[in-house]
């Protein structure tokens, strides 16, 4: 990294704090052509205060755990450029909307997880190693369905953006339901119904009111709304083929 | 808020409330034509068993369709559940369903 010829500085304000409340503390951190907002973050740590508490591990948007609010959006730090969302020279950091924080920009993400498994997002294998490999054409509609989901890191921003989540808190939210709606086109996955059943509860997949935040945010550019879309659809013929 | 069931009793009452609507307005358009009287309108609905199914289903899907959707903002503008949540949805329900029904019954019947 290298220092800015003009050598600007960022005003930083960061939210501290735990569960039972807190507030903004500002800093002023070196602005650097191509840092990113974890790189602020870190920079924060390192340099102002070292019981400043967020989460991070891959910095390369792998593993999901370094999203946070910033300037009031939801957004994967490591790989969120300060130019990009910087407003006039204020950067504000918060941690993820929608779940309990632990400590300052740590978000809780038990709930979050929790209803990943309510939403029987958990793979169930169709089959066991001794039986044949079931063949998968990864060219069929229902494949291509299956696709579309799987390269989700697990990073909540959806959730975090989801206006339906901060009205319902039963509400399931995007990721777990997209998870739902690929294993729902797996075929490996040995039963579809009970995960159509599972989405068709009360805060299931039709609490979506279809904004679209969670597709607008979600930084691996997946369509999280397409799929709840395609669960409501199913859910729906199902519903109507069994009062046949 | 919405199980699947909730969520189908909404599409399938918007269904049958599209071509209601749409029924009713172009009902509207062609009675205003040349004037509009109470005496012109009875004429046309009262005994008639044809409005009378027309709008009784209108009513009712309107009940049903209005009923789900305030079940909906209730719970996430005043985060009701559970028992208040269906007292409510089930109050608007009958509610709409009553005056909807007296005014159908006045102007098909008598
Ligand atoms: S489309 Fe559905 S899941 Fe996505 S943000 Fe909107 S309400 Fe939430
Ligand atoms: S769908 Fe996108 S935004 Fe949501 S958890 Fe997965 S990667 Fe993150
Ligand atoms: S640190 Fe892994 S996605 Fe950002």
């Amino acid at each position: 990294m290298s220092v800015d010829e003009n050598s600007k500085n960022l005003e930083v304000s960061v939210w501290r704090g735990d569960a039972s409340g807190g507030e903004y503390s500002h800093y002023t951190v070196p602005s650097y052509s191509n840092q990113t907002v974890l790189d602020v973050v870190s920079w924060i740590q390192q340099h102002c205060d070292a019981t400043l508490t967020y989460r991070f591990a891959c910095r390369v948007g792998m593993c999901g755990s370094c999203a946070m609010t910033v300037n009031g959006e939801p957004r994967w730090t490591c790989r969120t450029h300060v130019n990009k969302v910087i407003k006039g020279d204020k950067l504000t950091v918060a941690p993820l909307r929608n779940l309990p924080v632990i400590k300052d920009l740590a978000a809780d993400m038990d709930p979050f997880f929790e209803k990943w498994v309510k939403a029987k997002g958990v793979h169930e294998p169709s089959a066991s190693r001794h039986d044949p490999m079931v063949a998968v054409d990864p060219q069929s509609p229902q494949r291509m369905a299956a696709s579309e989901g799987i390269e989700c890191i697990n990073c909540a921003v959806c959730y975090s953006a989801c206006d339906t989540v901060a009205a319902n808190p039963d509400y399931l939210g995007p990721a777990a339901l997209q998870r739902a709606w690929t294993l729902v086109n797996d075929e490996k996955n040995k039963d579809a119904n009970s995960v159509l059943d599972a989405v068709s509860q009360t805060g299931g997949c039709h609490s979506c009111h279809s904004h679209g935040s969670c597709t607008a945010y979600c930084p691996a550019e997946l369509n999280p709304m397409k799929a709840v879309a395609g669960l409501k659809r199913t859910t729906a013929f199902k519903f109507l083929g069994k009062r046949r | 808020m919405l199980d699947v069931r909730l969520y189908m009793a909404q599409r399938i009452s918007a269904l049958v409330m599209a071509p209601l609507v749409i029924g009713h307005i172009a009902v509207m358009i062609y009675a205003v034509q040349g004037g509009l009287t109470t005496a012109e309108i009875l004429g046309r609905t009262q005994g008639s068993l044809l409005w009378f199914v027309f709008y009784g289903l209108f009513v009712l899907a309107v009940s049903v369709h209005a009923a789900i959707g305030l079940r909906v903002i209730a719970g996430e503008w005043f985060g009701w559940r559970g028992l208040p949540l269906t007292l409510f949805s089930c109050a608007v329900f009958i509610l709409m369903l009553l005056l909807g029904a007296r005014a159908v019954m006045a102007v098909t019947f008598s």
